[in-house]
């Protein structure tokens, strides 16, 4: 019933009307008799609703819904920059803009910075030319590539249902090739579909799988995150009990991976928080959906279980404050209190009534390596309960910079330490 | 006369001559989308009182061909953002489409009724149906508009701009579609 646009207008819209006509006389059948009448009101919902658990006839939560960002990016002088606010010393400034539903961040040997999207089918490349930046679709047609990353020249996109790659990339920049699917079958699932991937220091290739919903007893293919070799062989399951995880990394020290999971929704307003998790054998199982961050037996699926039975957390991120892209940083640019922290992003909260995170937190780590503090670094991206703005992934920089992307906006900031910013004006 | 009114739309649509108010660029969409905001086309649906943010995210659908219906993207191909904004402002304006002259077949009703408190339907497009920000106007939309669209978004042929309702129409039966359908064209 879809029309093409390659065909003349005046066919195509010929073609529209016959395809209306065609449809409505399917739609005035004379309707099939309804099975039983109206369905029994405790029915459940379907897996993937967002509205699962959703209390019944309360007014405040009924004005709850997961909020969409505006579809076109903010032009660059319609940033909410100034609005942004870092600790003393540190500048923030806008990097690129531009680039609808920028997401996940990756870094190419060159400098070339790689932004995903997860409601648009495009990759973007940030590339840096006689010093001037540019922005340049990378690819398109692609069905929430979410997922970036980069390794020997090599970029690894994720999409809803496959990782794909592109060779020699910041080689065929102007013009670059279709990426090459390395991995598919993946689930297809929206709810939590949108994927985000890493590269760890073993050179395998991680890829998570949420669960296929707010708070569902998954299968075997969900709630997980996966190890794999780069051309997508061997997987290997390292990780359950993964509700959704869209940022993770690797500890400069001890090698370990720590990674940010999304706790379920509509239980309350003040629990269950966000979790950070870590890996410390393969096959861990971090309790989602039978335990909440740690210590909360879920109220519907915990019956039988004991958090004891789980991988506690190793911190907890604030409730619904989704967070979602996390860095650890090594860069020399930032005063010393930063080596090996682990800098966040907490993409903020729909189901809450009085709005959290919406900023990019600091987050200092025990000895031990469970969480010592979390500290603002960017905060201002809500104003009256409500977002100009909202962070979604961070990436250090060489140059000991960060960029961090706001997927409200379609731009990537740059935060620095010290006086670039005085630099510039001159 | 509508396929030459719309031939001609075609024409008008991409000259954004800076003279031509959105009054007289908004015309030849109205040709088909029905004047006053309420189509009389079948499975057009009717644009009055949408919510400009939705009206805004379909529109950029259709120029990035997200949402994939040829006339649409088409139109939508040649807009700049600030003309996509212009015209979903311009259709939150208009006066909402009112409901079927027919007061309807009670029991369908009810049925209709139960089925959108089931599925929640009324948490996210608000109780009366009017929709908020990026979740649209249902109250009164075309009966054939309403089930082909949730029949596209069941079989996933019509992607959203996020999943929600991909997820919801999951367990929502073709019967149940039809239900849904009668009872929100005509909810008063």
């Amino acid at each position: 019933m879809i029309s093409h646009s390659s065909a003349p207008r005046s066919l195509l819209l010929t073609g529209a009307f016959l395809s209306a006509f065609t449809l409505s006389a399917a739609a005035q059948q004379p309707a099939a008799p309804p099975a039983a009448g109206a369905p029994p009101a405790a029915a459940p919902l379907p897996p993937g609703s967002p509205l699962i658990g959703r209390p019944a006839s309360n007014e405040a939560a009924a004005k709850l819904a997961p909020n969409a960002p505006p579809p076109i990016p903010a032009a660059p002088d319609k940033l909410p920059t100034a609005k942004l606010k870092v600790p003393a010393g540190f500048n923030i400034e806008v990097y690129a803009a531009g680039m609808a539903n920028a997401r996940s961040l990756a870094v190419g040997d060159k400098g070339t910075v790689f932004v995903g999207s997860r409601l648009v089918d495009k990759v973007y490349a940030i590339v840096n030319k006689d010093g001037k930046r540019e922005v340049k679709v990378l690819a398109s047609g692609l069905y929430r590539p979410n997922g970036m990353a980069f390794k020997d020249g090599t970029l690894y996109i994720a999409e809803q249902s496959k990782v794909s790659k592109i060779e020699k990339v910041e080689d065929v920049i102007d013009n670059p090739p279709k990426p090459t699917v390395i991995l598919d079958k993946l689930p297809k699932d929206e709810a939590h579909g949108w994927k985000f991937i890493g590269i760890g220091p073993d050179n395998k290739l991680y890829v998570p799988v949420g669960q296929p919903g707010n708070n569902v007893l998954n299968d075997d293919d969900h709630g997980l995150i996966r190890r794999m070799n780069l051309d997508g062989s061997s997987p290997e399951v390292i990780a359950r009990g993964v509700r959704n995880t869209v940022g993770f990394d690797w500890h400069p020290e001890t090698k370990q991976l720590y990674f940010t999971d999304n706790g379920r929704d509509w239980m309350s307003e003040d629990v269950p928080e966000d979790e950070l998790n870590r890996i410390t054998k393969v096959g861990e199982h971090f309790g989602a959906p039978y335990c909440l961050q740690g210590n909360i037996v879920d109220p519907e699926f915990g019956w039988g279980k004991s958090c004891s039975e789980f991988t506690a957390p190793v911190g907890l991120l604030g409730p619904h404050s989704a967070a979602l892209g996390m860095r650890f940083y090594t860069g020399s640019m930032f005063p010393k209190s930063f080596k090996n922290v682990a800098i966040i992003a907490r993409h903020g909260s729909w189901n809450r009534t009085k709005k959290v995170g919406g900023d990019v937190v600091v987050v200092k780590l025990n000895k031990d390596g469970t969480m010592k503090s979390m500290e603002p670094l960017i905060t201002g991206f809500i104003e009256d309960n409500k977002y100009i703005g909202r962070p979604v992934d961070v990436l250090p920089m060489k140059d000991g910079s960060l960029l961090v992307s706001d997927d409200w906006n379609g731009a990537v900031y740059r935060i620095t330490y010290g006086k670039q910013k005085v630099a510039e004006k001159n | 006369m509508r396929k030459t009114l719309a031939v001609l739309a075609f024409a008008l649509i991409g000259t954004s001559v800076s003279a031509q108010t959105i009054e007289q660029r908004i015309v030849p969409c109205l040709a088909c989308h029905g004047e006053n905001g309420q189509s009389q086309i079948e499975n057009t649906p009717s644009l009055g009182g949408q919510q400009a943010p939705y009206a805004l995210i379909q529109l950029f659908m259709f120029r990035e061909k997200l949402r994939v219906f040829g006339p649409m993207n088409e139109m939508a191909k040649p807009l700049t953002d600030d003309d996509l904004r212009l015209f979903s402002d311009f259709i939150a304006k208009m006066p909402k489409p009112a409901a079927t002259a027919d007061a309807g077949d009670p029991a369908r009703l009810q049925r209709g009724q139960a089925l959108v408190q089931h599925h929640r339907c009324d948490t996210c497009h608000n109780p009366d149906l009017s929709g908020k920000e990026n979740v649209p106007r249902i109250a009164n939309q075309r009966e054939d508009y309403l089930a082909k669209t949730l029949a596209e978004y069941k079989d996933n042929s019509r992607h959203g701009y996020d999943g929600s309702m991909a997820d919801v129409m999951g367990q929502v039966t073709p019967e149940q579609i039809t239900d849904l359908a009668y009872f929100i064209a005509r909810v008063r």
